[in-house]
């Protein structure tokens, strides 16, 4: 491969953006890319990003596919919270203590919680679909409908509080090690090889581009948009809910108000830094799982300078923006053009 | 058949609104009347709050009326009105924000009815407007954190401390960081090395935990502004291979039931109380308003400091 076919890489920018984001983190903290390993498991900054950015990297492949069909999907904060809250709820557990010892005890079997979650989830997804697909709705109108009622809904199951978990079992899924290395990266692997195999061995990955540039001359050859759109949005759904299921498991509680809160914006900001356009069509997952990365990055990054709290966002903005500039194609062009015009003056 | 319809309705309501007028006044003779506003049910620490004042009327032979704004300032101007239009002895609300309530409170004091403001205060230029405010001080909260940290803590040489603050821009976290920092100043070994927020939430406290915990292996304290925080915090720290409560002495603030299950497993060293049960205290004031006692216009909340060994004693007398 060439110098220039890989600068023209749709991956090239996203790629540079994190290795310099590593480049800043490897500055101010030296032993950035160190592992060792403790309690048997992998343990470094680099291991806290994966599994911090896993959630938002399972939101956001669902996203893409919802991006690709020219949609797009703001509830999805709200159904992390709502799987969550329902996992929580369903599983509560209670702290007994016997004698000096600490039992829990699960309200309901853990794989039912777990697949109550999930189905509610894809509900939650399917709604939205069934809004977009069936009745024509604008995708950020009828997404925005269950980002508004789903954070009350997650209260209404929650009634208000922040339900603690003590089941043990449950802890895995967020944080548990399998073979040193953090289980929900598994979960991320596992979801990112099915959408792999089916969006690029089967016709579905076509079928959604097809869809997404042109829904009408999808229709005419022969692919059902309406259907395919529900699924979409229920798939979505459904990465909404395991995020959801990561998260509550990783701090051990729910919390209607908190959990995904503004994950939406994180998971659409990953799909346009990973370089798939908003347009619709053309998408990239692998683009996506480096745009999460580099969000994840950037906030670890603000935690471990001591940028002052005041400013987090602030700074977070400014890099987001620069990024965004270093990717468009129309700002690249123009500057190479201006300084090869530059350089043929000289 | 419609106007005599309309008669009948009208009898009705006149006749409700003169038994609802009666009512309070023979009431009234008997016990005082105390007409409450609160702010909403938004969180849980709210939820115990009403549950507290609610308790707390019934013990006293109060009589309360109470009304939930929905956090919407203009529920709880309405409410005001309606405690004056049914002449309640004394009114108490918790203001949903700290301006607009000039016109409603001269009402009030025109009516001669009492006013007493809960948990947070209120911007006006005319202080007769209310009698005295009763709440949490976070200044003081933090002054208890820090200190209790400047008397408890014996290792030699320098302590680092981290801070997990609170909402940026909150009151509780501009106070509770502004108490603290004024205790530890006291003594120079004492350096606060990191702070950031982690917005209230155990996920953030555990995010931010993770971080500062990689990118500096000397922290000897954690200064946490919620016992939420704290406990996202102490994953992190076991995480990591330390021993919360051991390694990293944790302090916290609010003394919620999660924090003392944390101390009981000797996970979290201390945590300042941050009450929301004001009834019993707020109910004391009633009376002493309506007895014509002169009161400080700030009266503080009761709130305790707990430590790890008093966790498994109190732990059973925890209500939120």
């Amino acid at each position: 491969m060439s110098v220039t076919s890989i600068v023209r890489h749709r991956l090239f920018w996203p790629c540079v953006t994190l290795a310099l984001l590593c480049a800043v983190n490897v500055f101010f903290n030296h032993n950035f890319f160190a592992l060792e390993v403790r309690n048997g498991a992998l343990y470094g900054s680099v291991i806290d990003i994966l599994n911090r950015a896993a959630p938002l990297m399972l939101v956001a492949m669902g996203m893409t596919l919802v991006i690709a069909t020219r949609g797009i999907d703001v509830s999805v904060g709200a159904t992390v919270a709502i799987a969550g809250a329902v996992v929580a709820v369903m599983i509560g557990g209670t702290l007994v203590i016997k004698d000096g010892v600490q039992s829990y005890v699960a309200n309901f079997p853990m794989p039912l919680a777990i697949i109550a979650a999930l189905a509610v989830a894809l509900l939650c997804g399917l709604w939205n679909g069934a809004l977009v697909a069936g009745a024509g709705m604008q995708p950020i109108i009828a997404t925005l409908i269950l980002m508004v009622a789903g954070r009350g809904v997650a209260q209404l199951v929650t009634e208000g509080q922040i339900v603690t978990i003590y089941y043990e079992p449950f802890f895995f899924i967020g944080n548990g090690f399998l073979f040193g290395i953090p289980f929900a990266l598994y979960i991320v692997a596992a979801v990112l090889l099915i959408l792999l195999y089916l969006t690029q061995r089967t016709a579905l990955g076509l079928f959604i581009q097809a869809v997404g540039l042109n829904p009408t001359a999808a229709r005419f050859s022969g692919i059902s948009a309406r259907a395919l759109v529900l699924w979409v949005y229920g798939f979505c759904g459904v990465t909404a809910g395991i995020a959801g299921l990561i998260i509550t498991s990783n701090v051990k509680s729910a919390d209607g108000n908190n959990a995904g809160l503004a994950m939406e914006l994180d998971a659409i900001l990953a799909v346009a830094l990973g370089g798939t356009s908003l347009d619709g069509g053309r998408f990239s997952l692998i683009g996506t799982l480096i745009g999460a990365l580099i969000i994840q990055t950037l906030t670890y990054a603000i935690y471990s300078l001591g940028v002052p709290p005041e400013i987090n966002l602030v700074v977070k903005a400014l890099v987001v923006f620069t990024v965004c500039l270093i990717q468009s194609e129309r700002l690249r062009s123009m500057l190479f053009t201006h300084t090869a015009r530059i350089g043929e003056k000289s | 058949m419609l106007k005599s319809r309309r008669n009948l309705l009208s009898a009705v309501v006149i006749g409700l609104i003169a038994s609802a007028v009666a009512m309070p006044s023979f009431a009234a003779e008997k016990k005082l009347t105390l007409g409450f506003a609160q702010v909403g049910a938004e969180s849980e620490w709210r939820t115990a709050n009403t549950t507290s004042i609610k308790e707390a009327a019934k013990a006293a032979g109060i009589e309360l009326k109470f009304s939930d704004a929905q956090q919407k300032q203009e529920n709880q101007i309405k409410a005001i009105r309606s405690f004056i239009a049914q002449k309640v002895d004394v009114i108490g609300f918790a203001p949903v924000v700290t301006t607009g309530w000039d016109t409603v409170l001269k009402e009030a004091k025109a009516a001669k009815i009492p006013v007493i403001l809960t948990d947070r205060s209120i911007e006006t230029k005319d202080d007769s407007l209310y009698v005295t405010m009763i709440g949490s001080d976070f200044t003081e909260e933090g002054r208890k954190a820090g200190q209790w940290l400047l008397d408890n803590y014996k290792a030699q040489g320098d302590v680092n401390i981290v801070e997990l603050q609170g909402t940026v821009g909150s009151a509780p976290a501009i106070e509770r960081q502004k108490g603290f920092m004024e205790v530890i100043k006291a003594n120079p070994k004492f350096k606060v090395t990191r702070s950031q927020t982690g917005d209230f939430t155990r996920a953030k406290g555990k995010e931010v935990m993770e971080a500062f915990l990689k990118a500096d292996p000397n922290i000897n304290v954690l200064f946490a502004h919620n016992d939420d925080m704290a406990i996202g915090a102490i994953q992190a720290i076991e995480a990591a291979g330390k021993k919360p409560g051991k390694d990293i002495i944790i302090v916290s603030v609010d003394a919620v039931k999660g924090a003392f299950e944390a101390m009981m497993a000797g996970k979290l060293n201390v945590t300042v109380e941050c009450n929301p049960q004001l009834g019993p205290q707020l109910m004391d004031i009633v009376k002493q308003v309506k007895a014509g006692k002169q009161l400080p216009k700030r009266i503080n909340t009761k709130e305790g400091i707990f430590p790890m060994e008093t966790a498994a004693k109190e732990f059973p007398n925890r209500k939120y």
